[in-house]
């Protein structure tokens, strides 16, 4: 689960990592008042939305005056901001952070997060701040540190020696940096955190070490044992159909095709939304109802497939074993009586009371096209796309 | 033969009397695998369709010599089962919670290097050597015993596809493995392969991966380097949206690594036959596997 940049910089705060005196503003007065209350210009007025990319799309701004603040607040404020992470459809703002601005001496880059691939906690370092570490890690990757340490020993003081003096410093900045760098850590393991990344982390003037910016992703798993930062999201940041499909315990992203589907698991649904694309469709949406869907899970999927207004066509491929398909059938008759059911529906079943299943689908009088395997679900789709062009 | 599972296994379940623990208990029994304890904390001494229940699995190793433990206890306490399992001397444990967090599990993964135990899992739906053991949650009954296909796959529902598509064209199986959704999990697709390499019952094998992490290039190489048995490649995920979590915590994509397109150039250029679609799995398998039937 991600959190905004002004929530993670109080959770930073909280845990001894240095960040720049800053204030979340939901209107321009409100700004205007912050800004005056830091001492002194220039002030950063930054937009605060999930998506990272948000300075080369305009929403971070430097003001020299309260005037400028005004003028600035009030051009980020409500803007939509367009980033390579937002899509062409770009996010509006709602509300945006006003920091001091520092005076910067060099600018780095610093992350932590699980390395799936040795089962350790890695610390990504780079002198290269302020870039796109994906090209760093690309182009020059001797200049991307990777440190990685044993998740039951914990971070050690040669780690911090390593990764410090890796990065150049030295002196005050060396030490500012370790405190950092152990208050980061503690931070990462206390919010069970997918990942915390500061880019960039800049060294001042007067050597201190300092995040200017914050990220921060929480392991949606550990989410049980950390109610605060439940209460941190943010639900319009998120499409108003996944949020109410995850109110009814379903895995549902929304996507951009016209051929609605649901399945139970994960990799089948990846699998179907692939034999979609194949049959000459595009998917509308990812939807895993889970191993042990009830009827009301299912007639809730449904319902959702049927509210996103492009879809053309419906496939349900449930591969039951312990969903049953008579509880499938059940829920989709059940859905489907309550929907206007003007697309056509093709529904694919296999596994545990199969026979049954079919029986309730056939009896129910409605309209729905059975496919016998995969391969006979994957053409019926393609007749729907057919007709549709 | 086959690998992990077979005749010898002596099965006790952690949270035997969940309503989880309970359902596929049963189910395993009437496969035909011999459970032969239960755990669940504070109900030691009570049966559970005339097996055992113990507090601790220390106990119930002593008393009834199980070597393999299946687990249904939720998140919050899984990686704590885990490693109590691991101490208590069994040789598999098969971890089918879903929804461990992350840091968790990097501690239970560093905890059992060097014991000697298998952990497969978490987030998977187990193993079965088809007519012998079902140690798991799938449904038994499409899966065909004898060989001489091995399955691995990374998923739940989506082996399941496979291997009825398997079972239709007449293929048996030998040993299926789920090694789990999760990105921090037990055995590798390589220590499956490896054991299908070694193991006579298997002649080919069926390899299906999604997207995120880069365990299917490594498989993809290891393959090239150590196996003489044709392997027969999947991966979904080709139309998944970059940076999302599609359902399975491990499945995800980050910038250009861990994409569906970079597995099945790896597995291509390591020589595999590769699925493109999954409807036409059972052929291509009819075709690469003609001679093993």
């Amino acid at each position: 689960m991600k959190i905004h940049e002004y929530q993670a910089k109080e959770l930073f705060r909280a845990a001894d990592v240095a960040t720049p005196h800053g204030h979340v503003a939901f209107s321009v007065a409100e700004a205007v008042i912050h800004a005056e209350s830091l001492g002194g210009y220039p002030v950063v007025v930054k937009a605060q939305i999930h998506a990272g990319g948000r300075g080369k799309g305009g929403g971070v701004k430097l003001a020299h005056s309260p005037d400028e603040v005004k003028s600035v607040a009030a051009a980020i404020l409500g803007m939509t901001l367009v980033t390579k992470q937002t899509g062409s459809a770009g996010k509006r703002v709602e509300k945006i952070l006003v920091e001091q601005g520092l005076d910067i001496h060099s600018e780095l880059y610093l992350a932590i997060l699980p390395d799936r691939e040795t089962a350790s906690i890695m610390i990504m370092a780079s002198t290269e701040g302020g870039m796109d570490i994906e090209a760093v890690a690309a182009q020059t990757p001797e200049r991307l540190m990777k440190v990685r340490v044993n998740p039951l020993a914990g971070l050690q003081p040669y780690h911090l020696r390593e990764i410090g003096f890796g990065l150049g410093l030295a002196g005050k900045s060396f030490k500012s940096f370790g405190a950092l760098l152990q208050g980061l850590y503690d931070l990462f393991i206390q919010y069970d955190c997918s990942l915390v990344e500061i880019n960039p982390l800049v060294v001042t003037g007067a050597g201190d070490v300092v995040a200017l910016d914050a990220k921060m992703d929480v392991d949606a798993n550990s989410l049980y044992r950390h109610p605060d930062i439940v209460a941190m999201r943010d639900e319009t940041e998120e499409d108003p159909l996944e949020v109410e499909a995850s109110k009814a315990n379903l895995n549902y992203i929304k996507l951009d095709g016209n051929i609605g589907n649901m399945v139970n698991g994960a990799g089948l649904a990846m699998a179907t939304m692939d034999i979609i694309k194949q049959a000459g469709g595009s998917p509308a949406n990812f939807l895993d109802v889970g191993g042990g869907a009830s009827a009301a899970m299912v007639e809730e999927g449904f319902r959702l497939i049927f509210r996103d207004e492009r879809v053309k066509g419906v496939l349900i491929n449930i591969f039951g074993g312990i969903l049953r398909c008579d509880v499938l059938a059940e829920g989709v008759v059940q859905a489907a009586r309550k929907v206007d059911m003007e697309i056509p529906v093709v529904v694919r079943m296999e596994g545990t009371n199969v026979e049954r299943g079919r029986e309730i689908l056939q009896e129910s009088g409605l309209n729905l096209i059975t496919a016998v395997d995969l391969a006979d679900a994957a053409a019926k789709v393609a007749a729907i796309v057919a007709q549709g062009e | 033969m086959a690998i992990f599972v077979d005749e010898n296994t002596r099965v006790v379940v952690q949270g035997i009397t969940g309503k989880e623990g309970q359902f596929h208990t049963r189910a395993c029994i009437a496969y035909g695998t011999r459970v032969v304890a239960g755990v669940t904390p504070g109900k030691g001494g009570q049966l559970m369709d005339g097996v055992p229940v113990f507090n601790t699995v220390v106990e119930a190793v002593r008393a009834t010599g199980a070597n393999s433990s299946m687990i249904f206890v939720p998140p919050p306490f899984a990686a704590d089962a885990i490693m109590e399992a691991a101490d208590a001397g069994v040789d598999l444990i098969v971890c089918i919670t879903e929804g461990i967090p992350v840091l968790d599990m990097l501690k239970v993964i560093t905890f059992l290097r060097g014991k000697d135990v298998r952990l497969l899992g978490p987030n998977c739906p187990g193993v079965i050597s088809p007519g012998v053991c079902k140690l798991g949650i799938m449904p038994g009954i499409i899966h065909k015993p004898g060989g001489p296909i091995g399955v691995v796959s990374r998923s739940g529902t989506l082996t399941y596809e496979v291997v009825d598509q398997l079972t239709r064209k007449g293929f048996g199986q030998s040993t299926c493995v789920g090694i789990g959704g999760d990105p921090v999990h037990g055995i590798s697709f390589i220590d499956c392969l490896r054991g299908f390499e070694h193991d006579p019952e298997t002649q080919g094998i069926v390899m299906v991966g999604e997207i995120g992490g880069s365990a299917e290039e490594e498989a993809a190489s290891f393959i090239r380097e150590n196996l003489t048995k044709p392997v027969v490649g999947f991966i979904a995920g080709v139309t998944a949206p970059p940076g999302r979590r599609m359902g399975h915590a491990g499945a995800i994509t980050s910038g250009t690594s861990g994409t569906a397109s970079a597995k099945i150039a790896a597995m291509e250029d390591c020589g595999l036959h590769v699925c493109k679609n999954l409807a036409g799995l059972g052929d291509l398998c009819e075709t690469v596997f003609a001679a093993l039937r």
